[in-house]
């Protein structure tokens, strides 16, 4: 059974029509890339599937591991696995890592009926996964993306994908900000999270990020409809002759 | 805007958790009858069995209250009180004699007592967390101390914690040298009406350089229909000594409102230090803003001696109406004061709280920080004033406070004052509003959390300067509390 099935998506925000027809299956294990110009919909893509306000779909379904994904709210669909990696991920004040992470996966335990963290255990087992990722402790113990650089954010997001272990994880934008050691630091984090039973959609507006987290498919997003889809090589060829290209060919 | 009220009516289904310290408890009272004048004013010193002095101080009280014009300065808005409607005396029956054990207090009562989470009995407390450190309690039902824990313990430290009625009997030198000192009966409306009425309180005296070796703790509950709530607390800390005080408060759910005027006075010696704690949660009212308590206390702390301090921490959740300043008088030299205060207003509840910090003595230091949250149509005004006297050289001053704006039919007021009359003061001021915005709401439930949840974590982070101030053991529970009162808001 696939883990995602997109089909026919139809979405507005604000009144206005971005999403107009979306077709997509992704088997778990895999990691699709989606490319595609300003305002193609990528982000609102990516909103969608999270559930957040403001997002109205108008049409098509979506199936998550067997179930209607869009008739849950945001913290089921967490809690049933998907992961949003936000492009520009928000502060919480106040609030430091461990104390939002231990909250997180205690909401995603209580769901499944399952025994919560305390406070001592959860801690050593955030640090350990955050030692797997080779990220410095300091990030658990500062307020949520308070005070962080771009790279920063990136790769605490990529920290809680490592704590929550989503089935499926969207990464929106996740090279946009970032330097090129930071891209390289996000993308080993990434890839260490690469598992048989895990799914990744990466949106990106590069291929440069795809050099580090080889995509098995790559498909173009371009006025809210997919036009083309391939394996790796689709990115390469995207880089040498731009978005132009293709969206002539579609038309 | 279209996201907001989604997340606006997705939060109102969750509907609010009843006050769950809404219960009464049926229990055989012997009750004064209804009103106040002279001789209910008698009545109550003649139960408490006061000598000549108290009961003419508590008749001048009364015969100045009886003049004074009610304060009409202030933001929050009742109805006017009636205060012939309300009972001044009501004490669970044979609390005449005090019990000498716990085993003598009626059951029903310590059954309540266990239902709020209070530790009365002292194997309770020792049996709990391992390590943890004792805290003695004094639990106050309706108008009487019933029990205070731990008493031969503080005995041996010389520290001296009951009930302000028992030491106007055993210590009446030294009640008699304080009471009224730092709170005169004429200083305000509710002060005067408590100081002719008050019916209990906690006494404590912390002797020359003693660290109290434990958290004192007092719990207020108010019972009885109809009765006010007007105790006394006054706390002495004796030369190089320190105490850590925290005052508790619930109140079953009625429909009238009831009156907690209360009066706490701190006097700190020299290098002495008392750190007050509060955390109150007396019934709110429904969501219609009917019944709930008028909160109207006044606390004031002297720090009499050179290098002394008095910190106040405040998590005020309920009442109805709060209007209290706990302030700090800094005669000391080198003293300091400080001010922590985390003010939680939902549905119709009003606060007009805030500071007072009076600079006399020199190189004295003051520190403010408060934290505003409003919800529902709730209404909150912060107000304080920092007062620098033309001796006190070298005076500083820090305040911060921060509102926080939940939904939009919700207010948050400051009136900061500051009136300088030396040159050399420095005085600092910084103040934010903000709102908890939807993009942190829904950075939270992507993450797999409830709306309720992320409203209480975002909060707990947002005031966590103060929450950091109070004592490890309430921590938690004043966490908990927070989530609890922000319930049915919105983000």
């Amino acid at each position: 059974m696939a883990l995602l099935e997109i089909r026919d998506l139809h979405a507005e925000v604000d009144g206005k029509e971005i999403l107009k027809g979306i077709n997509l299956t992704i088997e778990p294990g895999e990691v699709h890339a989606i490319m595609g110009p300003n305002g193609s919909g990528k982000s609102t893509l990516s909103y969608v599937l999270a559930g957040r306000d403001g997002y109205e779909v108008t049409g098509g379904e979506v199936i998550y591991d067997g179930k209607n994904l869009l008739e849950l709210e945001p913290e089921e669909r967490a809690c049933e696995g998907v992961f949003l990696a936000f492009q520009y991920p928000v502060e919480i004040p106040g609030v430091a890592g461990t104390t939002f992470l231990r909250h997180a996966v205690n909401a995603k335990r209580k769901y499944h009926g399952e025994a919560e963290f305390d406070a001592m255990e959860f801690v050593k087992f955030v640090r350990g996964k955050a030692k797997d990722l080779n990220m410095p402790d300091d990030m658990l113990k500062r307020a949520v993306n308070v005070g962080f650089s771009g790279g920063e954010k990136k790769r605490n997001e990529t920290l809680q994908m490592a704590v929550l272990e989503p089935k499926l994880a969207i990464l929106d934008e996740t090279d946009s900000g970032l330097d090129i050691d930071a891209l390289k630091l996000v993308s080993d984090g990434v890839n260490a999270l690469r598992a048989p039973e895990r799914a990744m959609l990466v949106i990106t507006h590069y291929q440069r990020l795809l050099d580090y987290v080889v995509p098995d498919r790559v498909h173009v997003l371009a006025n809210g409809r997919i036009i083309k889809s391939g394996d790796k090589s689709l990115a390469l060829e995207l880089e040498e002759h731009g978005y132009a290209h293709i969206l002539e060919a579609a038309a | 805007m279209v996201a907001t009220k989604e997340t606006v009516q997705q939060v109102r289904d969750l509907g609010t958790e009843k006050y769950k310290y809404g219960f009464s408890t049926d229990i055989e009272m012997d009750i004064a009858p209804k009103g106040v004048n002279e001789d209910i004013v008698r009545m109550i010193s003649a139960k408490k069995e006061e000598p000549e002095w108290l009961l003419e101080w508590r008749l001048k009280a009364f015969k100045a209250w009886q003049e004074m014009p009610e304060p009409s300065w202030q933001k929050v808005a009742f109805p006017k009180i009636d205060y012939q409607e309300a009972y001044y005396y009501a004490a669970p029956k044979g609390s005449d004699n005090k019990p000498k054990s716990l085993d003598e207090v009626d059951p029903k009562l310590l059954e309540m007592y266990e239902k709020l989470g209070i530790p009365l009995r002292e194997q309770e407390v020792l049996a709990g967390v391992e390590g943890a450190p004792k805290v003695a309690v004094d639990a106050v039902f309706d108008s009487v101390s019933v029990a205070t824990t731990f008493r031969k313990e503080l005995e041996k430290h010389g520290v001296i914690f009951c009930s302000i009625s028992e030491a106007v009997k055993t210590h009446p030198e030294l009640v008699r040298k304080y009471i009224g000192s730092v709170v005169p009966y004429s200083d305000n409306k509710h002060a005067c009406l408590n100081s002719a009425v008050f019916t209990d309180g906690s006494f404590v005296y912390i002797p020359k350089g003693v660290r109290c070796p434990m958290e004192l703790s007092t719990y207020f509950r108010i019972n009885a229909e109809n009765t006010g709530q007007f105790e006394r607390t006054l706390i002495i800390a004796d030369d190089d000594s320190y105490v850590s005080y925290l005052e508790g408060c619930t109140a079953p759910q009625r429909d009238e409102n009831q009156l907690h005027a209360a009066v706490v006075e701190l006097i700190a010696l020299d290098n002495a230090e008392i750190k007050y704690s509060t955390v109150q949660n007396w019934y709110p009212g429904d969501e219609n803003g009917k019944g709930g308590i008028y909160n109207f206390v006044t606390k004031r702390g002297a720090c009499r001696g050179r290098s002394s301090k008095i910190s106040w921490t405040q998590v005020e959740t309920g009442s109805a109406v709060t209007w209290k300043y706990p302030s700090c008088i800094l005669q000391g030299d080198n003293s300091v004061g400080e001010f922590y205060s985390v003010a939680i207003t939902n549905n119709a509840q009003q606060a007009d709280t805030g500071t007072k910090m009076i600079h006399i003595g020199k190189n004295t230091t003051s520190k403010i920080i408060s934290k505003g949250i409003s919800a529902g149509r709730a209404d909150q005004t912060y107000r304080g004033l920092v007062r620098i006297m033309p001796k006190a050289e070298g005076a500083r001053n820090f305040t911060q406070c921060d509102s926080l704006l939940i939904g939009d039919t919700c207010g948050a007021h400051t009136v900061p004052y500051i009136e300088s009359r030396n040159p050399n003061a420095k005085v600092e001021h910084e103040a934010t509003t903000s709102k908890i915005s939807d993009d942190q709401l829904f950075y939270c439930l992507s993450r797999g959390m409830s709306a309720e949840d992320a409203v209480g974590l975002i909060v707990n982070g947002f005031c966590k300067e103060v929450m950091q101030t109070l004592p490890m053991e309430f921590a938690v529970e004043a966490q908990k509390l927070i989530g609890i009162s922000l319930e049915g808001s919105v983000g």
